[in-house]
């Protein structure tokens, strides 16, 4: 199969592919993105996340599909949990976009946290290139609000959705200070239940009180299920996006998330190099001599690098 | 190996008992893999898009009401219509003896009946995925 | 039930005598280390009156038919007459499964229960694309009142019982069945049998739900309230843990997510404005048996215990009726083996002792074959023989609750109730049975059971005769009943027939009335039962219901 080509026509198998290759780290991955990179940017990049159990699969769900009325070609990554223990997963958030999958305008991929090291975000930012690339007028990333490689994940995004639920009490104080920064939009699905409104007021109050961005993001309250007010949840994404465009600092924005990424691909390129340079002998004569305190962990990590190629190690065939 | 291998679990058919499916889908993942689990009632046009956009290396289907002799087939089908020949496809659920050489002719690479212990099914995907 | 000097004395020689043993256990050492019942709640070398020290008779266990009902809820049991003997069944096109039930009436069967195929319960018509490979396949395929007509040739209504296993699309096929009856010149009064109608259980464990949670629990309640006025012989619900058992779920968990259930259907029928004792009495259950006869035994008699009083202190039921359980109980599908099927036979005479034992008033016995297809006729006279043998040869029908009074089975009873209540507890904290299933919190204890039971059977820590332990080398089994693929092809045609004679303005007038109905808050019963009336298929009918309901979607949590 010609990735490339593939991908470059829109082939969903093309696309699925090399999603694979970026996720296992494998270089063929980087270097078609790397081709392609000029023509990347012509997506939306739209981030859902929240607790677990909010609801976040049917809202993107509601979501897709208004957006396939529009006629807009749409990408979902979903992201679930990898087990700690196993490195296995159970990714289930097609079963709630069942009847999207067969739509020749949705693309759905579900991924692994598989933990290790900004692994996820890496694959995840790949998977948002390759899917811009593929030619998606609009990419989900779906996840977990929690840990820190969520948080930068929906750092991709142009617009987070903030999904919450009714009740959440006290949650909502303990979560506030993670979501309050990262959120654009705020919803609280499942708002036929009890406690929607205060819940959605309780949002608001805080939104309030946060003066760090000129923008104020809206709350609105849905029900996915029902498909109650999703098109007002469109609507709030949409005012977010001119809010970026014309209030410039959109650039900034991008800035922002390029800079991220580089200083990621450095981690991980860092990383990488040591890794394949077998310096884990090296890593384990430093741990012996940190236990001994013959050294400190500071000066064992500064020799580590020194004696690491770290240029001539990453290569691609260009 | 050090990639997980992707695994769709798919429900063709009407009928709900998901036991089976469900706890497959448990010891898969507990023996490192990554399952795509797609839940009840699933249309093979559905499985067979799942497989696509997962880029799964294995599709593992599971049926109780004695539909599989026309429904398993027609998933084979469909996949190779799509030109997806190199992922092992296998079954599972309530199926007679008699039933499973022609499923086997027809590209199900394994069936297994109640009774099969999940780490046979884990150690014949092992050994038999095509990518 | 003993003085407390006495019951302190049997404590202490009980001690004592089992320190003795232990001391022995080096040289004669048990089987395992810990004993456990199938459920996995741990067994002690031996019970004693200490065991169940705090019980009191009258309180707990009184006497046949009153209350609590633990020794169960008629006075004379099986010394009156036998439980209804009612094997499921039901396949490929009605005039065959019509053929089943002459049959099996005629071999001294004294109920019919009627297994629908799956595009029925899910409310799809046979020609539906959905419905392609599995017409006739698990059951008998029913489009339209024509079917039920030919269902039900030649068998008076006023004269069986009939069991009808439809969940989602109940009150359709509950209208068929009137409209039948009204051929046959029988009124709607004199109809008795049951529907499962049970669709917090689909939602769980069984998978064949249309409707989202409201709009089918009105349906619920509607009929509920239809019957108590104009089918008042009819059971409503079959409350139903067979299938949470079949899931995985253990004994404790099958009560208590059943009785869960029971209390979300009594809160809606209550909240829908109907008394009560009005149709209390006409819910029923309906139950597993597994292979651990007496934690089966137990499991019945503390089901019936706990319900009671639920009844009476929670929801304070005036008529007796209101609080007692009868169920109806099946074999379990799950403990019968693909390998060397023959000892299906054994297993299912054991659980048919359980259920005898534990007080049910009608039971299916599995065939054999089932864990390989549909049964065949030869393997579903056998299953209907196990249960004539155990009545009228085994002598456990002679007297009411034969096992009352053993400290084990007493033990077991109360630690039953006891778990099942801490269940119901929990699940009253999360909100009651409907958000504890929209969380998908039941479908996960579940889960965690059926999966810590498949690893211990690998790990052959549990044996299953002939398929972890005992195996032999076998070949296919032959004569599997099989289903001429052909069924669905002649549900077509009949529907093609049926689309081109019937008067499809009339059709189209009563789906119509019924959209209207739905819409609002009347009952549907009526509106059902009219456009059943003018040939109005299930498909139809259902395709209304979803368009004005929408459809129910599956929570996973795994």
């Amino acid at each position: 199969m010609d990735i490339k080509a593939g991908l470059l026509k829109g082939d969903k198998r093309a696309a699925a592919r090399l999603i694979t290759l970026a996720e296992n780290g494998d270089e063929e991955a980087v270097r078609i993105i790397r081709e392609c990179y000029h023509l990347t940017g012509k997506a939306r990049i739209i981030g859902i996340t929240g607790p677990p159990g909010a609801g976040k699969s049917t809202v993107t769900d509601r979501l897709a599909k208004l957006l396939r009325m529009q006629d807009k070609k749409v990408s979902i990554i979903a992201v679930d949990p990898t087990s700690p223990f196993t490195g296995g997963a159970i990714l289930g958030d097609r079963v709630r976009m069942n009847d999207l999958s067969t739509d020749p305008g949705v693309f759905i991929r579900s991924m692994g946290t598989r933990g290790a090291l900004g692994g996820l975000s890496k694959a995840a930012h790949d998977a948002v290139r390759i899917l811009d690339i593929f030619g998606s007028d609009y990419i989900f990333i779906e996840t977990v609000g929690v840990g820190q490689s969520e948080v930068d994940i929906v750092k991709l995004a142009d617009t987070v959705v903030m999904v919450m639920v009714p009740g959440l009490g006290d949650d909502i104080q303990a979560i506030k200070a993670g979501i309050m920064e990262i959120g654009d939009v705020f919803s609280v699905n499942k708002s036929d239940r009890e406690g929607a409104e205060r819940t959605a007021v309780e949002l608001e109050m805080m939104l309030d009180f946060n003066k760090s961005s000129d923008f104020r993001p809206e709350v609105i309250n849905i029900v996915a299920r029902d498909n109650q007010n999703v098109d007002k949840l469109l609507e709030a994404i949409e005012k977010h996006w001119e809010y970026l465009c014309t209030k410039s600092n959109y650039q900034d924005r991008k800035r922002n998330s390029i800079h991220t990424e580089i200083i990621s691909l450095i981690n991980q390129y860092i990383i990488t190099s040591i890794q394949k340079n077998n310096h884990s002998n090296l890593i384990q004569s430093m741990v012996e001599k940190v236990l001994k305190k013959e050294l400190d962990p500071y000066s064992a990590a500064i020799e580590i690098l020194q004696s690491v190629p770290i240029i001539t190690t990453v290569q691609h065939d260009n | 190996m050090d990639r997980p291998i992707r695994v769709v679990v798919a429900k063709p058919g009407l009928d709900g008992h998901d036991r089976g499916a469900k706890v497959v889908a448990r010891a898969l993942r507990d023996a490192g893999m990554e399952v795509i689990y797609t839940g009840l009632r699933q249309t093979p046009e559905q499985i067979v898009e799942a497989v696509i956009q997962e880029d799964a290396d294995c599709l593992a289907m599971s049926i109780l009401s004695g539909a599989h002799n026309h429904l398993f087939p027609k998933v084979v089908n469909m996949l190779k219509e799509r030109g997806v020949e190199d992922v092992l496809v296998v079954g599972g659920g309530v199926i007679p003896e008699d039933d499973i050489p022609g499923l086997l002719e027809a590209g199900i690479a394994a069936i297994f009946t109640p009774g099969t212990p999940t780490s046979l099914t884990i150690d014949f995907i092992t050994q038999n995925i095509k990518k | 039930m003993f003085d407390k000097q006495k019951a302190a004395e049997i404590k202490a020689a009980a001690e004592k005598w089992d320190n003795g043993v232990k001391s022995k256990l080096e040289r004669q050492p048990e089987r395992k280390l810990t004993f456990r019942t199938s459920s996995g709640m741990e067994i002690k070398r031996m019970y004693t009156p200490a065991d169940i020290e705090g019980m009191d008779f009258n309180a707990d266990l009184s006497n046949p038919a009153q209350y609590p009902y633990t020794r169960g809820v008629q006075p004379t049991m099986y010394r009156g007459r036998f439980w209804t003997m009612r094997q499921y069944a039901g396949f490929a096109t009605a005039e065959e499964s019509n053929n089943r039930y002459k049959y099996l009436l005629e071999q001294g069967q004294t109920g019919l229960s009627v297994a629908f195929d799956l595009p029925t319960q899910i409310g799809y018509d046979s020609d539906h694309d959905l419905s392609e490979g599995e017409v006739g396949k698990v059951g008998v395929a029913i489009d339209s009142l024509k079917d039920m007509e030919t269902l039900f040739d030649g068998i008076p209504l006023d004269k069986v019982t009939t069991s009808m296993t439809i969940n989602a699309p109940a009150a359709v096929l509950l209208a068929m069945y009137i409209a039948v009856a009204e051929k046959q010149g029988v009124s709607a009064e004199q109809l008795s049998g049951t529907i499962q109608n049970d669709i917090l259980k689909e939602y769980i464990a069984r998978g064949t739900y249309i409707f989202p949670v409201v709009p089918s629990m009105r349906l619920i309640t509607n009929i509920f309230e239809y019957c108590s006025k104009s089918v008042p012989k009819w059971n409503t619900i079959s409350i139903s843990g067979y299938h949470i058992r079949e899931a995985g779920s253990t004994a404790a968990q099958e009560v208590a997510f059943t009785l869960a259930d029971g209390i979300a259907y009594v809160e809606a029928a209550i909240k829908a404005g109907l008394d009560v004792d009005d149709f209390a009495p006409r819910l029923s259950f309906f139950f597993n048996a597994h292979n651990d006869l007496l934690e089966e035994v137990s499991k019945y008699r503390a089901a019936r215990r706990l319900w009671a009083k639920i009844m009476k202190e929670r929801f304070q039921a005036k008529d007796p009726k209101s609080m007692m359980l009868r169920f109806h109980t099946q074999t379990g599908g799950s403990t019968l083996t693909a390998q060397q099927p023959d000892n299906n036979i054994i297993r299912v005479t054991i659980q048919t002792l359980a259920a005898v034992m534990g007080g049910t008033q009608s039971l299916h016995t599995n065939s054999k074959d089932e864990a390989l297809a549909l049964p065949t006729e030869d393997a579903v006279r056998v299953a209907l023989r196990t249960q004539q043998i155990v009545a009228y040869e085994s002598g456990v029908t002679e007297t009411v609750d034969p096992l009352a009074g053993s400290y084990y089975v007493e033990a077991m009873t109360n630690d039953i109730e006891a778990r099942a209540m801490e269940y119901i507890n929990k699940i009253d904290d999360i909100g009651g049975a409907v958000k504890a299933i929209e969380r998908g919190y039941i479908q996960k204890e579940i889960q965690d059971s059926a999966y810590k039971y498949q690893m211990e059977i690998e790990s052959n820590e549990r044996i299953v005769v002939g398929m972890n332990k005992f195996q032999i080398q076998e070949g296919s089994p032959k004569g599997l009943l099989r289903v001429d693929p052909a069924v669905g092809e002649l549900q077509k045609q009949k529907l093609e027939t049926l689309r081109n004679e019937r008067d499809n303005n009339k059709v189209n007038a009563a789906l119509e009335a019924l959209k209207k109905a739905a819409q609002t808050d009347e009952n549907l019963m009526p509106f059902i039962i009219d456009a059943v009336r003018t040939y109005a298929t299930l498909g139809e009918i259902c395709g209304i219901l979803r368009e004005v309901f929408g459809e129910y979607q599956q929570s996973v949590i795994l």
